[in-house]
């Protein structure tokens, strides 16, 4: 598909500079790039201002509930494994009510590139805080500033079990195509944090502050050692904000582990019931 | 030793893991074998170990469809067991225990035969471990009741074959201790409860299930591809026959991290285009409900089984009830189509659940299974079906590229043209409300409409595939008993004591039978509702939709099952009721 065909009728209605104009766009991108079509790839997302993104390109996609996005996914995979299947998942959406899914996904090694994007707190509901709200922020729903410790996306993405583990920032848009490119590639669990900006309701984790404060892991970083990533994973703050691929491991998929699966995907395959007489005997 | 109705019942009981349920099952092999039609009915408590445990195995040349509060025969293998059902037993009937355990006896009737058997003794001569008693008391039973022994032999080998020769010799030699020590000691007073039936040709026509396995029957045969389910009891059993036959028939089954990835996961597979279902309890299903609206608005086909027991929260785990009713019928925001069925004994549940898959491919929604723990988890016998008949029918559904496709076109059935992911053909399954190709929408008319789309497949349901009520007993009488689930059973054993008692099965209750419901009910003298909820929760569903009010209502909530003695002394009492 080429990006004229990847248009819908719709023009997206996030914000102007909202970070999801540049995850939306690195998709479509790799898309082109990589022949992404309605034959080969499928999305899937949760609900926030991201899950709007199922109406802005024309794949065909399963918007589903807030935090429930990677159960959905995983079904697909189940059913389809020939499929690339693409998760959008916000940061409230997946590490709220989504957390539990989250880690045992990762564990299983679900064969999914799930992109979040990460913009620190709730937008679509205006402005509360996420579990990924700096400590200490204010927002609507802590006036005083949050209370809590935020999780580490990457941290937890890491111990939990998954097999690609990347960061982004949206506004760099021909990194995070790559990146995307990569995920996808990846056999097993690729999960990419997108730092965004919310320009309505964030007003510390802003363009500027993602320009000034990250910096891209270089050459000499090696991203098959797990406790050299676990502490990547949790370096955050002025000027020390990693971007790129933290960890990296093959390990086999939880959809590799189903013998019937591992040559036809199910639905190409009709319902076996040549021996359902065999079966039914054995209760006799 | 035989009940008026020529029903034998045999109660099996002892601590929980001393093997009542596996040995309880063998004796139902060995009269099915036989030919007798079988009937069980397991109790125990939420123990992995401890506590204690009861089966009770009636059977019968006629079809048996009910457990029965008193007992032919009474397995022992504690004083518990001997001090919690000696009244169950009566003139006539015999107990089964172990002659050197030094057990008080003092509670048993003068009528009742008392076979003492060295059961500890003669499990030991069998093997060094004292794990064969169970076989010695069963084998002991089975020369009792002139079961044949050989039969009992067979079905050590198909059970403990893959234990080794060691073991299943072990077995067989307790097998032949316990049946000549009853034989010799009490030739005297020997049975024939249990003879091979001479007229019976065909010896292995008749399966023993439970509703459990039935489901999972019904699912495979259904040509189910995808199963997610997270344990939950009553429903276990379901999985595990789904986990052991996966490979071989060609579906995969996942357990998941929680209920709410269950039916997540089923609705993703059955979007990507097989057929798929998850299964738990009501307190799993109070986690699925965000979900069951989810499949209704994307109008993807799922099954839903839903074992139910006494609640709320944790409640009676192991323990029986029919108390989800009004959740599964209300639960989830606002309207969308579904279907409700409920099975009555383990051969409606296996045609049921195979149905249940086709119905919900055809309008492309949720059908929702409601069993109860009695119905799971006790066993009947079932004729085998006829397996050259199985069709596959997806619906309105399709794998290749269509032009101009519109995943949810407007249709006078409700039902648009179904696709996949990977075929070529762009949609949004929406769960924001959307237009025919999925793309969110608030617009006013496209709201109406597509709100209008999906609930007019209920009433193209209603037309095409919702069944009446079948009715047994009299098609006319003065007193008519309303019911649904497991109590079936005991209900069809009951009329049989009266002339003028019918019985109104219900098994769709959405779309419910309305029509059919207000004809019968409005006949009736008099309307007797039985159900296991506090509440009467068909009575209530029965008024709002007919405006037809029941009001005497027999309820249990006790999580037990409702013997059919109690629905006897209940009609007694009713005026104008006849023998």
């Amino acid at each position: 598909m080429t990006l004229e065909e990847l248009k819908t009728p719709y023009d997206p209605n996030w914000c102007p500079g909202c970070g999801n104009f540049g995850i939306w766009t690195a998709e479509k991108n790799a898309a082109v790039k990589e022949g992404w079509d309605n034959t080969n790839t499928t999305t899937v997302a949760g609900i926030g201002c991201h899950g709007h993104i199922v109406n802005f390109i024309k794949l065909t996609s399963f918007e589903g509930l807030h935090g429930r996005a990677i159960p959905v996914a995983s079904g697909i995979k189940f059913a389809n494994n020939r499929l690339n299947v693409l998760v959008h998942v916000g940061d409230g959406d997946c590490f709220g009510e989504g957390g539990n899914h989250f880690i045992h996904a990762c564990r299983r090694n679900h064969d999914l590139t799930v992109i979040l994007h990460d913009n620190s707190l709730y937008a679509l509901t205006a402005g509360q805080t996420s579990p990924a709200t700096p400590k200490g922020m204010k927002t609507k729903s802590s006036p005083k500033g949050s209370t809590d410790d935020p999780v580490f996306p990457m941290a937890l993405a890491i111990t939990s079990g998954a097999t690609f583990v990347a960061r982004a920032y949206s506004g760099d848009v021909e990194q995070l195509t790559q990146l995307i490119i990569k995920a996808n590639k990846h056999k097993g669990f690729a999960f990419i944090d997108v730092l965004q900006p919310c320009v309505t309701f964030n007003k510390i984790c802003t363009s500027s502050f993602y320009k000034e404060n990250t910096y891209y892991l270089d050459e000499s970083y090696d991203p098959t050692d797990k406790q050299a990533a676990l502490l990547k994973a949790q370096e955050f703050g002025e000027k020390k904000i990693p971007l790129g691929i933290f960890y990296k491991e093959e390990r086999p998929t939880v959809e590799s582990a189903f013998p019937q699966i591992a040559q036809i995907p199910l639905i190409d395959q009709e319902p076996k019931l040549d021996s359902l007489t065999d079966l039914f005997k054995k209760y006799i | 030793m035989e009940n008026d109705n020529n029903i034998v019942s045999i109660k099996i009981g002892g601590p929980a893991g001393t093997g009542v349920k596996s040995v309880g099952l063998m004796l139902a092999k060995i009269a099915a074998r036989s030919g007798y039609h079988i009937c069980d009915n397991t109790e125990y408590p939420s123990l992995i170990r401890g506590g204690h445990n009861i089966m009770q195995v009636n059977f019968s040349t006629e079809v048996v469809t009910a457990p029965s509060l008193k007992s032919d025969l009474l397995i022992a293998f504690d004083q518990l067991t001997i001090d919690l059902h000696s009244d169950e037993l009566h003139s006539g009937s015999g107990i089964v225990y172990d002659i050197d355990a030094n057990l008080d006896l003092s509670k048993i009737g003068d009528g009742v035969s008392r076979y003492g058997i060295p059961l500890k003794k003669l499990a030991l001569e069998a093997g060094e471990k004292n794990i064969f008693v169970n076989i010695v008391a069963l084998s002991a039973a089975t020369g009792l009741l002139g079961g044949n022994l050989e039969t009992f032999k067979k079905l050590i080998e198909e059970e403990y074959g893959d234990k080794g020769e060691e073991i299943v010799n072990a077995d067989k030699k307790a097998a032949d201790l316990g049946y000549s020590y009853a034989v010799e000691n009490y030739k005297d007073d020997l049975r024939d409860y249990m003879k091979v039936i001479d007229s019976f040709s065909s010896p292995i026509s008749y399966m023993i299930l439970s509703g459990n396995e039935a489901a999972a029957l019904g699912a495979i045969s259904a040509g189910m591809q995808f199963a997610a389910i997270y344990p939950m009891s009553p429903i276990n059993n379901v999985l595990h026959v789904l986990a052991a036959n996966q490979e071989k028939f060609g579906f995969v089954y996942k357990q998941p991290e929680d209920e709410i990835s269950a039916i997540n996961m089923a609705i993703g597979a059955s979007h990507a285009g097989v057929r798929s279902m998850t299964a738990t309890s009501g307190g799993g299903f109070c986690l699925m409900t965000e979900a069951y609206g989810l499949a209704g608005i994307t109008e993807v086909p799922l099954v839903i089984i839903d074992g139910m027991r006494g609640g709320p929260a944790t409640g009676l785990p192991t323990w029986s009830g029919q108390g989800d009713l009004q959740m599964v019928l209300h639960a989830h925001q606002d309207d969308f189509p579904r279907i409700v069925l409920a099975p009555g004994d383990v051969e409606e549940t296996y045609y049921m659940v195979k149905d249940a898959f086709h119905i919900a491919d055809k309008y492309q929604t949720t059908v929702m299974v409601l069993m109860d723990k009695n119905l799971c988890e006790n066993d009947r016998t079932m004729a085998f079906p006829d397996l050259s008949k199985i069709e596959i029918n997806r619906g309105k559904f399709t794998k290749e590229k269509i032009d101009d496709y519109f995943r949810y076109k407007y249709e006078d059935d409700g039902v648009s043209l179904r696709s996949i992911p990977g075929s070529g053909n762009f949609f949004i399954a929406n769960s924001d409300e959307h237009g025919e190709l999925g793309y969110s929408t608030e617009e006013i008319e496209e709201r109406n409409k597509m709100m209008g789309k999906r609930m007019q497949k209920l009433i193209t349901c209603e037309k095409e595939d919702m069944k009446d009520p079948v009715i047994y007993g009299p098609e006319n009488a003065d007193i008519t008993i309303v019911s649904w689930g497991s109590n079936k059973g005991s209900i069809v054993e009951a009329l049989k004591s009266f002339s003028n008692v019918n019985y109104v099965h219900v098994t769709w209750m959405n779309p419910l039978p309305v029509g059919f419901l207000t004809t019968i009910l409005s006949k009736a003298k008099h309307v007797i509702d039985i159900e296991c909820n506090y509440t009467g929760q068909l009575a209530d569903l029965i008024r709002e939709k007919t405006g037809i009010n029941i009001e005497d209502k027999y309820l249990k909530v006790d999580g037990r099952v409702i013997y059919p003695e109690e629905i006897v002394e209940k009609l007694n009492t009713v005026k104008g009721v006849k023998k």
